[in-house]
């Protein structure tokens, strides 16, 4: 609970602009706190009187919490090939792991998974908790997640990161539960603090609107999801030399109450716009199906892929697989280049991470210029095969 | 087929918006609303509700003011609501949500599936659902895109996946997060809104459901968040100028790094 001292405090308004929520104001001459204050403490450290005060009531520092070390990493692999961003979690992971002065490790379960396990020693690991079994061919929340927490609860890293997938966001949070761990969602930056080692976790929350930073300053392990395309992998480096321990896993670990009956794999979600670092987006500007053909042809150019605004997929010129937004997906590009699209909230919570973002558009007036690195103010049906003339000329150079 | 539904009220995202002058989350004009997410499974609760029999309950934790998405609830099908709430949860992290929500469900009695969205539309995490999942020992799915069938005490979904989507098969009880392609919610009828008016919300403190303080609000909550910042405007916008064709020229210039 935030407890305000009305003696001390002097109705300055400090934290009333330190709010990021706006939960707290000066009335009277004296702070108050409205119910949607989320306690982050933000107000605490700006008032200079200290005039605030966060009530935690008994927190229990884990007894043991010195005993955890190393840093994991949760290498996701999916019909027998390693996803990318375990190599990205490798590259962050090999920074952690050097500053703590620790190992590096990584969890490869799987079926068929063993030739993969030097490749993630060659992206920074030193050593390698492999689980090949045919049961783990099949991914399933229960089994995973039993395995992992087996091996946490046995091994005792300090820090285990997971991708921010489909697969990291559905069993890593119920590990977390059961070991009494924090779990930060999502994050898009990761650091140690210098002074006592404590794993810093900065994520983007209310569709991108705000970033927090998050610790778990009294348990272990610090658990994080991390989002893909984010962090660097490192060149891989053949000659580096690592530990593969080959896990027995005990039977009734693996002994899952879900049944996979089938795998389906769809044609048009084989490209996943989340993991792909340069897309063109096209909206209802763009007017027709046809019209989608200047999108893809722009998208190719620059060995990107094509997305689109919810209009655009509820037009039917293109499927919902490609939809980015607040019901579509989010993505973080390196190149967003947005055409006839307006730039809606419901849109911009999709992509507003994205590095580099290009708006054209023929209204000047058009929200998505307020978000952009850069933009064109006219006509897309000129501008594109203009721009995508021109980059085929260029890279001809 | 008793049918928990989790619900959280969250600030309505075409509102949620910095003010440019105190670069800060503006309040005003901002509403509270259902969960998209958890309207989608309120709906499917429904539907199973209306094919198998039983009752919907619509549970939800959160300040006094949440009660309005509970008779919402009713007004589209649910049978009750019920409002864990006390000043103690304030703080609360995912681990202490889903441990609030077990012991609401458990002082609320027996169920059959527990659906929740896949993730709140503020707080971003979906992390609820697993971890309410964990802390009840239930087999669970995330991102069920549809319910195929129901039947013996088997549930058959589809889990879309970043490739196209598994049909797996598990035993009720059990607990599924749904994403919004799963159906489309009805609007409430006026009876239902009738219905609404007239319910009377369950209203359970931390105590009501035996919650242990060390397990509540900031106190349970493994998490802090230490810093809550907005992320620097972009203070790079190039507007182009000049002929169509010299534009053209500046952005192949600028996409240089990309080629
Ligand atoms: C609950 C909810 C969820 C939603 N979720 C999503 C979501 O996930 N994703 C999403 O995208 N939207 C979503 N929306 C819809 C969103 O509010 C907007 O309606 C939508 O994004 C608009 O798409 P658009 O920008 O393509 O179309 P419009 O807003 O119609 O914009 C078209 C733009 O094209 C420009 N234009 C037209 N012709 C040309 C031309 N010849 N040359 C150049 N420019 C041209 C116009 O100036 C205009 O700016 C959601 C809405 C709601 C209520
Ligand atoms: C800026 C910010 C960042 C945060 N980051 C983290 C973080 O990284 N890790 C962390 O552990 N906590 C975090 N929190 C705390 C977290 O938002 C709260 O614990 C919140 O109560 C639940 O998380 P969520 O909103 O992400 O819900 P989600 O897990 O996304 O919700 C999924 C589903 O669970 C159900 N549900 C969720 N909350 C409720 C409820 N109150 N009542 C009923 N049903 C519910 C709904 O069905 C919902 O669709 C953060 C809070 C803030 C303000």
């Amino acid at each position: 609970m935030l407890i305000i001292d009305c003696e001390k405090c002097i109705g300055c308004g400090v934290c009333e602009a330190e709010c990021a929520f706006g939960a707290i104001s000066v009335q009277d001459g004296c702070a108050v706190v409205d119910d949607n204050c989320t306690l982050c403490g933000s107000c605490v450290e700006s008032c200079e009187v200290e005039a605030l005060l966060i009530e935690e009531g008994a927190v229990q520092v884990q007894a043991d919490i010195n005993d955890w070390s190393g840093i994991w990493v949760f290498a996701e692999s999916r019909h027998g090939k390693i996803a990318e961003v375990s190599y990205e979690l490798l590259g962050v992971g090999r920074k952690l792991a050097n500053q703590r002065g620790v190992q590096l490790s990584a969890v490869l379960l799987g079926s068929g998974v063993t030739e993969s396990a030097p490749t993630l020693i060659a992206a920074g690991a030193d050593k390698i908790y492999l689980g090949d079994d045919s049961t783990l061919g099949q991914y399933r929340e229960d089994i995973y997640g039993n395995v992992l927490e087996f091996l946490i609860k046995k091994e005792k890293p300090e820090v285990i990161l997971a991708g921010a997938t489909a697969i990291g966001r559905s069993f890593i949070p119920m590990v977390a539960n059961n070991l009494g761990a924090g779990l930060t969602a999502d994050c898009t930056g990761l650091a140690i603090r210098a002074e006592d080692g404590m794993l810093l976790q900065t994520r983007p929350a209310f569709g991108g609107n705000i970033m927090a930073t998050i610790e778990c300053p009294h348990t272990r392990p610090q658990m994080a999801t991390v989002r893909p395309k984010v962090m660097q992998p490192l060149m891989p480096d053949l000659e580096r030399q690592g530990e593969v321990v080959s896990l027995s896993i005990p039977d009734r670990l693996l002994e899952s109450q879900v049944k996979v009956l089938e795998n389906v794999l769809e044609e048009h979600n084989q490209v996943n716009i989340q993991e792909i670092e340069v897309l063109v987006a096209g909206g209802r500007g763009v007017e027709s199906e046809k019209g989608f053909k200047l999108v893809k042809e722009l998208a190719d150019e620059l060995g990107g892929a094509v997305a689109a605004s919810r209009a655009a997929v509820d037009s039917g010129w293109i499927p919902y697989a490609h939809q980015v937004g607040q019901t579509g997906k989010t993505v973080c590009p390196k190149l967003y280049i947005a055409c006839g699209i307006s730039g809606a909230i419901q849109h911009a919570v999709g992509m507003q991470s994205a590095e580099t973002i290009v708006a054209i558009n023929r209204d000047k007036n058009a929200p998505i210029f307020n978000i952009a690195s850069c933009g064109i103010v006219g006509d897309l049906f000129e501008i594109m095969p203009l721009l995508t003339k021109k980059i085929r000329e260029n890279k001809a150079l | 087929m008793n049918i928990i539904v989790c619900i959280k009220q969250v600030p309505d995202a075409k509102d949620v918006r910095l003010d440019p002058k105190t670069n800060t989350l503006a309040r005003e004009g901002v509403e509270s609303i259902m969960n998209p997410f958890d309207r989608h499974a309120l709906e499917e609760g429904v539907r199973l509700k209306e094919t198998h029999g039983g009752q919907v309950t619509a549970l939800s934790m959160g300040p006094p003011q949440a009660e309005s998405v509970l008779r919402e609830a009713i007004s589209c099908g649910a049978d009750q609501g019920v409002l864990v709430s006390d000043r103690a949860f304030a703080g609360a992290d995912t681990w202490a949500t889903s441990y609030t929500l077990r012991k609401a469900i458990e002082a609320s009695g027996e169920f059959d599936l527990i659906l929740c969205g896949k993730q709140a539309i503020d707080g971003d995490t979906a992390q609820v659902g697993p971890g309410l999942a964990g802390q009840m020992k239930l087999p669970f799915v995330t991102c069920v895109q549809k319910i195929r069938n129901l039947d013996d005490g088997i549930i058959q979904v589809e889990r879309m996946m970043d490739d196209g989507f598994d049909v797996l098969e598990l035993p009720v009880p059990a607990l599924l997060t749904v994403v919004k392609d799963i159906n489309d919610p009805r609007v409430p009828s006026l009876k239902g809104k009738m219905k609404a008016k007239k319910a009377t919300i369950k209203i359970l403190s931390a105590a009501d459901i035996g919650a242990e303080e060390q397990c509540i609000g900031l106190a349970g909550s493994p998490t802090r968040v230490v810093n809550v910042f907005t992320p620097a405007p972009r203070g790079d916008r190039k507007m182009f100028t000049g002929s169509l064709e010299e534009q053209v020229d500046q952005l192949v210039d600028q996409l240089r790094s990309y080629l």
